[in-house]
């Protein structure tokens, strides 16, 4: 029997394609579970906010506290710490923005911008770079410098020089009293 | 090469199985009468070697995996029970630890090899190609496996590691930190992290072994490349594989585990790095972080760049520059015997990833005989991609090389020997 061309598509060409559709539609539900199995679990997502007390912290100290895996600096920086990060033109600054949960993502990296309190500053401790975590009071700036890869942050967490792109993130937090923190 | 089989069943048994199964006859005919070019040197037993080493690591990891615990608590114990407490624990992890280094070095050799005599030229490109596929398969493996015993340095390696994609943020935002959350199934790496990377270790092995099996496939269709890159052209130029190759492999991988022995037995630790016999601390980075040995010149190319995302792009680049050399160089001649500038230019290329792995090795600000090793580095990564990019497609043009002899029988046994055909 010999093979005729016509130019609508035949019912066949309907069934062809919508059989295909629906296999494809079924691989990628059948897919989906075993991505979505590598995204962090409910116990995990399930995730307490911390609180830190404040007290023992000082004057130029700087503690490492441990916040949803990851460290975190609290820095009771001396007067001379805030007013170095406060004189940086922002110009000078390669990464412009405040990276700030407290405050809206386009806002400044104005060494204000950068602290609720200007002697507490709470920053995350991964470097913005891999991953490090950044060591206190090293590099060319007095903030931090990261051994990893040589990036260096100045006394409000920016980051002034080396790999990293951003300055090291704020996460959202709030004073419950002079001496205490929750953050997250 | 791989022309009509010569197997002969000899007995009722063989000759009922070649009709329902002829695996005696594929033995027959890539191991027993394959036709290899006579004049094989030293530098081609590194595939047996590399065959060998694939295969001490799967019966070690085997063994080991009955007594690792995949859990962020457990893996760093469980791991000092295997080294002090398990029956022969010690040797069989010093063997599987000490075994990637001997990998690596195995596969580095036989990589060189395979650039100095041209052999991802026309026609063994796939076999090339699926030579780059097993390396980077390799590097994950290792990695993975790295991470495993959950030190100091198994932690940062898999935190700095999978930090590479969230360079991705800078091409489409949050995209490489959504990618970066679904590798470690936390916010960090932890204990998620652990067990789908010993998972992952446990697999990858078996996928090499998959890959090699088409990489020995790719290579007995076109036949052994050889040492003055030129064709067989019949047989007084090959010889039966076994038993002048079996036997040459046998004899240099008995080197090669004279070595290995020698490594696990007199300096077992000699590659290893003291931080990681430190249980891994997710709030301290150990002040020198470094890679192993032979991922030190790519994390140095890493490291030389001084943006994010084009440091990562560098690194990826250097690997997937090795998949396209075979359109890169196009000199019509592949031995380097022959070729007299890329013979130079070769040799400055491993001695230029020997100082990238240098510079790896020493801390971002160092300086190294009056020089900075960063602009040291940043030179020697300059030369990696120019090596390729630059200097293979250009003596492709402007190099004259030397003649080629008329065949490996005439240039093995001499002007006396049968001509050609």
């Amino acid at each position: 029997m010999a093979i005729t061309t016509t130019a609508e598509p035949t019912r066949r060409d309907f069934l062809y394609i919508a059989t295909g559709s629906v296999a494809a539609v079924g691989a990628a539900a059948c897919a989906w579970p075993l991505i979505d199995q590598m995204n962090p679990s409910s116990a995990v997502l399930a995730l307490a906010s911390i609180e830190v007390d404040l007290t023992p912290i000082q004057v130029g100290q700087s503690v490492t506290v441990k916040f949803r895996g990851h460290p975190l600096f609290v820095r009771r920086r001396t007067a001379k710490e805030i007013a170095a990060a406060a004189a940086v033109p922002l110009s000078d600054l390669p990464d412009q923005l405040a990276r700030n949960e407290n405050l809206p993502d386009d806002a400044p990296a104005t060494a204000a911008n950068r602290d609720i309190k200007p002697e507490w500053l709470i920053v995350s401790g991964v470097c913005t770079h891999l991953g490090c975590t950044p060591t206190a009071f090293e590099g060319d700036y007095g903030g931090w410098l990261c051994h990893c890869h040589g990036s260096m942050y100045d006394t409000a967490g920016r980051i002034r020089k080396g790999p990293a792109p951003q300055n090291l993130a704020i996460p959202a937090y709030s004073f419950l009293s002079d001496s205490r923190i929750k953050v997250g | 090469m791989s022309g009509p089989s010569t197997y002969v069943p000899q007995t009722g048994f063989t000759r009922w199985l070649d009709s329902r199964l002829p695996i005696l006859r594929l033995a027959h005919d890539t191991v027993w009468t394959f036709p290899t070019p006579r004049n094989l040197n030293f530098w081609y037993a590194f595939g047996a070697i590399l065959t060998f080493c694939l295969g001490v690591q799967i019966v070690t990891g085997i063994v080991l995996a009955m007594h690792y615990v995949p859990n962020a608590n457990l893996a760093f114990d469980s791991v000092e029970n295997i080294m002090r407490d398990v029956n022969y624990g010690w040797l069989l992890r010093y063997v599987h630890s000490n075994g990637a280094s001997m990998f690596f070095l195995a596969v580095y050799v036989h990589m060189f090899r395979g650039l100095y005599y041209g052999s991802y030229k026309a026609p063994r490109e796939v076999l090339w190609i699926l030579g780059v596929i097993i390396y980077l398969l390799m590097v994950v493996t290792a990695f993975m496996g790295y991470v495993l015993p959950w030190g100091q340095m198994s932690f940062w390696a898999a935190t700095v590691i999978t930090n590479l994609f969230t360079s991705l943020d800078q091409v489409i935002p949050h995209l490489g930190s959504v990618i970066a959350t679904w590798l470690w199934g936390d916010f960090a790496v932890g204990d998620a992290t652990l067990n789908r990377f010993f998972s992952l270790h446990y697999l990858l092995p078996f996928v090499i072994a998959a890959v090699v099996g088409l990489h020995i496939w790719a290579l007995h269709v076109p036949g052994n490349n050889n040492p003055l890159g030129i064709d067989v052209k019949g047989p007084q130029d090959s010889l039966p594989f076994h038993p002048y190759y079996t036997v040459k492999d046998a004899f240099y991988t008995g080197l090669f585990a004279i070595l290995f022995a020698v490594l696990v037995f007199y300096a077992p630790e000699f590659v290893g790095n003291p931080d990681n016999n430190i249980p891994a601390n997710p709030l301290v980075t150990p002040t020198d972080i470094v890679p192993e040995w032979y991922l030190l010149p790519f994390y140095a190319m890493l490291r030389s760049v001084p943006q994010k995302l084009i440091g990562v792009l560098v690194l990826v680049g250097s690997l997937v520059t090795l998949a396209f050399i075979p359109w890169l160089d196009w000199s019509p001649v592949r031995s380097n015997r022959f070729r007299p500038l890329m013979k130079q230019l070769f040799w400055v290329f491993v001695v230029d990833c020997v100082v990238l792995g240098y510079c790896g090795s020493q801390s971002v600000d160092a300086v190294r005989f009056g020089m900075p090793m960063v602009v040291v580095a940043r030179v020697a990564t300059a030369y990696y991609f120019a090596f390729f990019w630059l200097i293979m497609p250009i003596l492709g043009l402007i190099e004259t090389p030397k003649p080629l002899p008329d065949s490996i029988a005439k240039s093995v046994l001499g002007p006396s020997a049968a001509p050609a055909e």
